[in-house]
């Protein structure tokens, strides 16, 4: 680790976080969604819209997505970045802001993300159809998987062929999102969800059923990154980042190397190197639970469990309120939200985690929190280590 | 000018298929192969990579079915193949059920053409299995 990347560590802290329009939101596009999230998380942190000078956005359909929100929100940013690697890019936003803000380019940076994806008109269909021609892959799709699904459902076979992981233990992943979904006023599904109902749930792309995937829901999120000595003087409690890490091995499931070691390995090893911690100084857990088996393999590849025993270690509640180790705490995409791209709503959950702010499932007395964002197909994998100022 | 020069490899892969030829990479910087098709070695950052004939071994590295509606055509299996040649490749195996293609399987590959358009597939290999 270099001394550069150390001396960022707690150097900037997350001072506004908001969400808007999860679930449900019909009669709002994507950009309204953004809009609604940025304008809360602005104003939480304490701060103008016209205090914000660095933005960090990403769009599942837009290429140049920064344009319009810089458009629609009347800002004039001086740091931009518009980095796409799916679903981890608002985690993965976070360094490179850490290095704006250390050198003076900006002062305030707004990380925001919306989509109308459950309700809009645009669908979820149409959308992979497009892609097809906008980012083509051609020795995937003449065998039609189902992407995303098939791609984690060949990771899922392989796990269990290679370590004797049982579709019980992928059940119990989805039955831990949704029991803390159920302490979650903003979670989308709250119906009590057995290991029977999920075992019993219809198969999308074998070992995966219905249930071991994430819900296709609405949703903006936003957070505001601020220098810390500047978060000190704001009105919420900071925040502060005290590593990230971000790889990307591949980006079709064909190119992965093994498909039981996700770069999350790396990403996590480098947050954690940035950090000085270790998984078993982290106090609260949200992993990018696009599928059951994400939560198996970051468990294992972050440092929570040895390689394989993922499975074992979510047995009999271990990560469901009351469990040895709070994961998901919003109920994750399993339960929660996932419009598209989960990773700012998992640092979103982070962080009011570490604000002690969540209510009926508060962690108690969480002062360090993980939040690891995955994107494309096990593709791109961004790891980020929060605190509170008694974890500097 | 020959197609080496005027056609990227995606093409000329392509081209070799439809005329019923699985032919992968090898790369002379290195000495290993690659798949899927490149016009840089991955490994060694080499340009020299040349396609060869695979000798078309290979087993099932992972599986999944997909399921689908009867009507749409019913489930089928889609499936990462490991070649004996140390390439990874996404197909699938044709003349068995989906659900009985289980990982450790030997395959054998063979070229479908359909429309002009050549793919990649996999048969079982009787008597040897995981």
């Amino acid at each position: 680790m270099n001394a550069t990347l150390k001396a960022l560590r707690g150097s900037a802290a997350i001072a506004g976080v908001a969400t808007f329009g999860c679930g449900e939101a019909p009669g709002f596009i994507d950009m309204e969604l953004l809009a609604r999230s940025a304008r809360a998380a602005v104003a939480d942190a304490g701060l103008k819209m016209s205090d914000i000078d660095g933005l960090c956005t990403a769009s599942v359909a837009a290429t140049m997505w920064p344009m319009p929100v810089i458009e629609h929100l009347g800002i004039n940013p001086r740091y931009i970045d518009g980095t796409m690697l799916g679903g981890s890019s608002f985690i993965a936003h976070l360094l490179p802001a850490m290095h704006a803000l250390h050198a003076g380019q900006c002062n305030a940076v707004l990380v925001c993300y919306g989509s109308a994806q459950r309700s809009g008109a645009f669908s979820r269909a149409e959308i992979a159809r497009a892609r097809k021609f906008l980012d083509p892959q051609p020795y995937e799709t003449p065998y039609e998987p189902m992407l995303p699904p098939s791609a984690y459902a060949l990771a899922a076979s392989r796990h269990m062929h290679q370590y004797g992981t049982t579709r019980r233990d992928l059940a119990e992943v989805a039955v831990a999102a949704r029991a803390w979904a159920r302490l979650n006023p903003e979670a989308f599904m709250r119906d009590p969800l057995s290991m029977d109902d999920v075992l019993a749930s219809r198969m999308v792309s074998d070992p995966l059923s219905v249930r071991d995937c994430c819900l296709v829901t609405d949703g903006g999120g936003a957070y505001v990154l601020v220098r810390a000595d500047r978060a000190r003087d704001l009105p919420k409690p900071p925040v502060y980042v005290l590593g990230n890490g971000t790889a990307v091995w591949n980006r079709q499931i064909s190119s992965m190397p093994d498909l039981t070691v996700t770069a999350a390995s790396q990403s996590g090893a480098d947050a954690y190197a940035m950090a000085g911690l270790q998984a078993k100084d982290i106090d609260v857990v949200q992993l990018y639970d696009a599928f059951t088996i994400n939560t198996l393999l970051f468990l294992e590849d972050l440092g929570f469990c040895a390689k394989g025993e993922g499975g074992a270690f979510v047995r009999d509640g271990a990560i469901a309120p009351g469990g040895r180790l709070p994961v998901n705490t919003n109920g994750g995409g399993l339960s929660c939200v996932h419009p598209g791209m989960y990773g700012i709503f998992a640092l979103i959950e982070a962080v009011r985690q570490l604000r002690g702010a969540c209510g009926e499932r508060q962690v108690a007395g969480a002062n360090t929190a993980i939040a690891h964002g995955n994107g494309g197909t096990l593709s791109s994998q961004s790891t980020a280590i929060l605190g509170t100022a008694a974890a500097l | 000018m020959n197609t080496t020069t005027t056609m990227g490899i995606q093409a000329r892969h392509q081209a070799e298929l439809n005329a019923g030829h699985f032919l992968i990479q090898h790369c002379g910087g290195c000495d290993r192969h690659v798949y899927f098709p490149r016009e840089v070695c991955p490994h060694c950052g080499s340009g020299a990579l040349h396609l060869v004939p695979p000798r078309g071994t290979g087993t099932v590295y992972a599986t999944t079915t997909v399921r689908r509606k009867a009507e749409a055509g019913g489930d089928y299996n889609v499936v990462l193949i490991d070649l004996d040649e140390g390439v990874r490749l996404m197909s699938r195996v044709e003349g068995v059920a989906p659900a009985d293609v289980i990982i450790g399987q030997r395959v054998q590959a063979r070229v479908a053409v359909k429309d002009g358009v050549g793919l990649v597939v996999f048969d079982a290999v009787a008597g040897e299995g995981a």
